[in-house]
């Protein structure tokens, strides 16, 4: 089982990445190819044209500026997961991703561009505040994650660009939790939710909380992150929070769970990532 | 690229996955193409000292690397540790998942050779055993743990209950 015929270009820079996928028709980036080779052999999808970006050197480091983390677009799962720089949220998403072969070959870069509506990734990046960093014909610009993830398999990524790092905040605590569809943490969540939290004089003054496997696209739980903030983050508070986590969200279903069930599990793991959060 | 330690090379098709350039190409078919869809696990190799499932890379991507296939894990006719442990402790029923288990397993020990039961059961979640026959594949394992660590590995369960 192999994907259709296509043309394959590695670039040795992100310019060159650019370059190529001007004019191209339809192009895909692969990084760790994780996700677009199974994609590719099930014939799903069939670019015309992988650019490779694997061979472009400085690509695969996590680094710190100010008070921002910037993690390269090859920076890998284990990596990300085993990091102590990386804040607990995505650390955590990126050890429950896939299994162990997936995260020594997969980017977390690539997870979040590939935006799965039910990876792990991307909720932690969503509930970190982060922004995705893409390169294109026009230059470079920042995509914070509110407006990235615009529905299932879909961001707002042009086809002409690239994604070169994602960058996450450093303050705060934060934890990931999830309901993995083969039980425990293995595999894509069934539901699953990240917080992010703030503290000062005892009392939360910023919160975030994002749920992935829930709606069509990663969501933020903004009923429970206002109903956070002012209180003293007390187990009684979070519970509080916790149930109005798929408040407003569009719940869907599919084959892991009705809507209800998600909407159950969206409390649930809301209400886990925030204790884990405030314990951190 | 560099397989068990032998430079080879290929004028290929980008689509060419590298599980097919293992096997067709060089003829070394101890890696097994077991579900294609990156769930089983059979088809892995260390890639740069760390495990990939190599029906999930393009050969391309693996230009200049360096990648251990099951048949480079023996040295001088020596058995793996590894290998010694699915021998001793009956690691395998069927053997369809065996290189692909043996492989993963070979790159958790590289990573903790002391591993916990559960870390081992969590170290090879990247490959199935459709035999089920897990329980004497963590038992490998732990016995190539110990063989690693210059230690006497824990006796067989059948010595113990005889």
């Amino acid at each position: 089982m192999f994907p259709r015929k296509f043309d394959y270009v590695a670039p040795s820079s992100l310019d060159e990445t650019v370059d190529a996928l001007k004019g191209a028709g339809f192009a895909k980036v692969m990084s760790g190819g994780m996700s677009l080779l199974p994609l590719m052999k099930l014939r799903l999808v069939s670019p015309e044209l992988v650019v490779d970006i694997g061979r472009i050197p400085g690509l695969d480091q996590i680094s710190e500026e100010g008070d921002m983390l910037t993690i390269g677009a090859l920076v890998r799962h284990y990596q990300t997961a085993g990091s102590e720089k990386v804040p607990a949220a995505l650390a955590a998403a990126a050890a429950y991703t896939g299994d162990v072969q997936v995260r020594n070959r997969g980017t977390t870069v690539g997870a979040v561009v590939h935006g799965d509506l039910a990876a792990d990734q991307p909720a932690a990046v969503l509930a970190l505040g982060g922004v995705i960093v893409v390169q294109g014909p026009n230059g470079v610009r920042e995509i914070p994650a509110t407006d990235f993830f615009v529905d299932t398999l879909t961001t707002a990524i042009e086809p002409d660009e690239v994604a070169t790092a994602i960058k996450v905040p450093k303050g705060g605590s934060s934890a990931y939790d999830k309901l993995g569809r083969r039980g425990g943490h293995t595999d894509y969540a069934v539901a699953g939710a990240a917080a992010w939290v703030k503290k000062d004089n005892g009392n939360i003054t910023e919160c975030r909380v994002a749920l992935t496997g829930v709606a069509g696209r990663p969501t933020l739980a903004e009923g429970t992150a206002e109903a956070m903030v002012g209180t003293d983050g007390s187990a009684g508070a979070i519970a509080e929070a916790a149930s109005k986590a798929a408040d407003g969200v569009s719940v869907l279903e599919d084959l892991y769970g009705s809507e209800e069930y998600k909407a159950h599990l969206a409390t649930v793991y809301a209400k886990r990532a925030l204790t884990l959060a405030l314990n951190e | 690229m560099t397989v068990n330690d032998r430079s080879v090379s290929g004028d290929i098709d980008p689509r060419t996955l590298l599980v097919h350039f293992i096997r067709e190409n060089l003829n070394l078919t101890g890696t097994h193409i077991g579900c294609e869809t990156s769930y089983c696990g059979a088809c892995t190799v260390m890639f740069d000292g760390r495990t990939v499932k190599s029906c999930t890379v393009l050969a391309v991507a693996a230009d200049g690397a360096t990648i251990t296939t099951i048949e480079g894990l023996a040295k001088n006719g020596q058995l793996h540790a590894v290998q010694e442990g699915f021998w001793e402790r009956h690691g395998l029923q069927c053997g369809f998942c065996t290189p692909g288990m043996i492989m993963a397993a070979v790159g958790l020990l590289e990573e903790n050779n002391n591993p916990s039961e559960d870390e081992i059961r969590h170290g090879i979640e990247g490959n199935l055993c459709r035999c089920t026959g897990y329980h004497n594949i963590v038992k490998a394992i732990e016995y190539a743990g110990a063989k690693l660590r210059g230690e006497e590995p824990p006796p067989a369960e059948w010595e113990v209950s005889a």
